[in-house]
């Protein structure tokens, strides 16, 4: 009666049924799920106003994204005669890629655009060139800009979806999102981790999304950097603020560290970059202060051996190379529940 | 609320027990035996329908057959109405060269077994693959049939077909849900 040697189900093995027993265990499936936990959202533009069930619906479809990634033919058809425009105004490798992938392989049309190579070099408006796009027939644009607040004015005035995929020191919702999921599928749970923040978080999109993103999730977050690096004032979240990495890290089970952009200290919000290697690169020494199996993440692109050291980016404990192929299965996700309908 | 609607429970639970252990006898009679045989239920009451099946198949000499499931929610035609939520699909090994047996609760227009076979050949090529239901309630739009079925349900389009699973709802029945006015819907 009991089935060792099948090729069984691994999450359905576990509730294999007792030999002889009428009444079989429980099934590992969620329950009949609401149909619900998606509330038609048009756009995708930070997780400010994204509560815990929509982020955990976003990340529960992406786990079924994994799986359409883990074959081998990656496709589905679930966004057939769909148009994706990839309106790109920043340089961007991982992201742009990461969103062609996903919308391909669930077979959209995509079209990708930089601005320089378009006509907004020769002046055309944001707006005219978002107007543009949508007569051209897209449903869906992922817009990456320089300017905080860009995306909201396309999706205020675009009869488009529109995704972020950065807009200036704002926000980055989507990479939040492929890292609430890679910190969920290597530690099961959000809710009750410590998460410190590293490097400069007063330049960084992606140090904004993600903490609105675990806070909600019911993180704990800390923030640290030099003094010069941090957000003046009083802060939006509840979040501690450290200038120490050291004390910083103690019983942290998630370390991010933000790509220093060099531009920084030529604008002298740095003494030395050899100071700021010393005192928050994230070295081998620095992360033995964290709990044992602490993930260590970065966004990308890495400046190793500024804020991160190659033994600890590439090491036992490092996911990022997760985040970059999780990036893909939320991406897919997104686009999927966004849907094809005209807005 | 619409109208009001009558419930009448037309497969209790000693009832659903024989049908699928008649279509296990039918699925070992038909394949002789169970090798190369892989059960895949559909979500969501699918699922526990090829667990029960998988169990039957093991009391009557069929020994252990493999079980997967499948979400054909990516491959549906209705996807410019709704988005509905989508479950990971998982199938244990390689399809290629397997006897398949589909398993879903209810067998209606087929579309989700459209779609659901779809999803099966991206997914391998199976040496052959068959379609077990608990209820047929007819009114296909496809050219759809099963192999194996529980109990054939005439049923009018106005009317729907709930299948309880213990799994997944507590307890096991199968109901024809009516308007109150229409004939069938009386008590």
């Amino acid at each position: 009666m009991s089935t060792p040697a099948t090729p069984t189900l691994t999450d359905l093995e576990h509730t294999a049924q007792p030999a002889g027993q009428g009444v079989p265990a429980p099934l590992p499936v969620a329950p009949p799920a609401p149909e619900s936990g998606w509330p038609g959202r048009q756009h995708v533009l930070d997780l400010d106003d994204f509560s815990a069930a929509e982020i955990e619906y976003v990340l529960a479809t992406a786990d079924a994204m994994k799986e359409v990634l883990r074959r081998p033919i990656k496709h589905a058809p679930a966004l057939r005669g769909v148009t994706v425009v990839t309106l790109f105004y920043e340089v961007s490798t991982r992201t742009r890629v990461s969103f062609e992938l996903a919308a391909k392989h669930l077979g959209a049309d995509v079209v990708n655009i930089t601005a320089t190579a378009s006509s907004v070099m020769k002046g055309e408006s944001l707006l005219d060139t978002a107007h543009t796009l949508r007569a051209l027939g897209a449903d869906i644009l992922v817009m990456r800009h320089s300017e905080a607040g860009a995306p909201y004015l396309v999706a205020e005035h675009v009869a488009c979806r529109v995704i972020n995929a950065g807009d200036g020191w704002h926000a980055h919702p989507t990479q939040a999102l492929l890292d609430l999921y890679t910190v969920r599928e290597r530690l099961g749970r959000i809710a009750g981790l410590r998460v410190v923040i590293v490097g400069d978080i007063l330049h960084s999109r992606v140090a904004r999304s993600a903490i609105w993103g675990f806070l909600r999730l019911g993180a704990a977050v800390t923030l640290c950097g030099p003094p010069t690096l941090l957000p003046a004032g009083a802060l939006p979240w509840p979040v501690e603020v450290s200038y120490d990495l050291d004390r910083a890290l103690a019983g942290a089970d998630v370390v991010m560290a933000l790509r220093l952009q060099r531009e920084r200290q030529r604008a002298g919000l740095l003494p030395s970059l050899a100071e700021y290697v010393r005192r928050y690169g994230l070295t081998r020494e620095r992360l033995a202060r964290a709990c044992p199996d602490a993930l260590v993440m970065h966004p990308g692109p890495m400046n190793e051996g500024v804020e991160i050291m190659p033994e600890v980016a590439y090491g036992a404990q490092s996911v990022i190379a997760d985040q970059v192929t999780n990036g893909v299965a939320v991406r897919m996700a997104l686009l999927y529940l966004l849907g094809r309908h005209a807005a | 609320m619409a109208e009001p609607m009558v419930e009448r429970v037309v497969m209790t639970a000693d009832e659903i027990r024989r049908a699928l252990v008649r279509l296990s006898h039918e699925i070992l009679e038909r394949n002789r035996g169970s090798t190369d045989l892989l059960l895949v239920g559909l979500r969501t009451r699918g699922i526990p329908l090829a667990m029960r099946l998988q169990r039957y198949l093991a009391e009557f000499g069929g020994g252990a057959v493999a079980l997967g499931r499948l979400d054909p929610t990516l491959y549906r035609d209705d996807l410019d109405r709704r988005q509905p939520r989508v479950e990971p699909t998982a199938i244990p090994g390689a399809v290629d060269g397997r006897r398949v047996v589909l398993v879903d609760d209810v067998l209606f227009t087929g579309r989700t077994v459209r779609a659901a076979l779809d999803a099966l050949v991206d997914l391998g090529r199976p040496a052959a693959v068959q379609l077990a239901v608990l209820v047929d309630r007819g009114h296909r739009e496809l050219p759809i049939r099963a192999d194996y079925v529980g109990k054939n349900l005439p049923t009018s389009r106005q009317e729907r077909v709930t299948v309880r699973l213990r799994e997944v709802d507590g307890r096991d029945e199968v109901v024809l849900v009516s308007p109150a006015r229409s004939p069938s819907g009386a008590l």
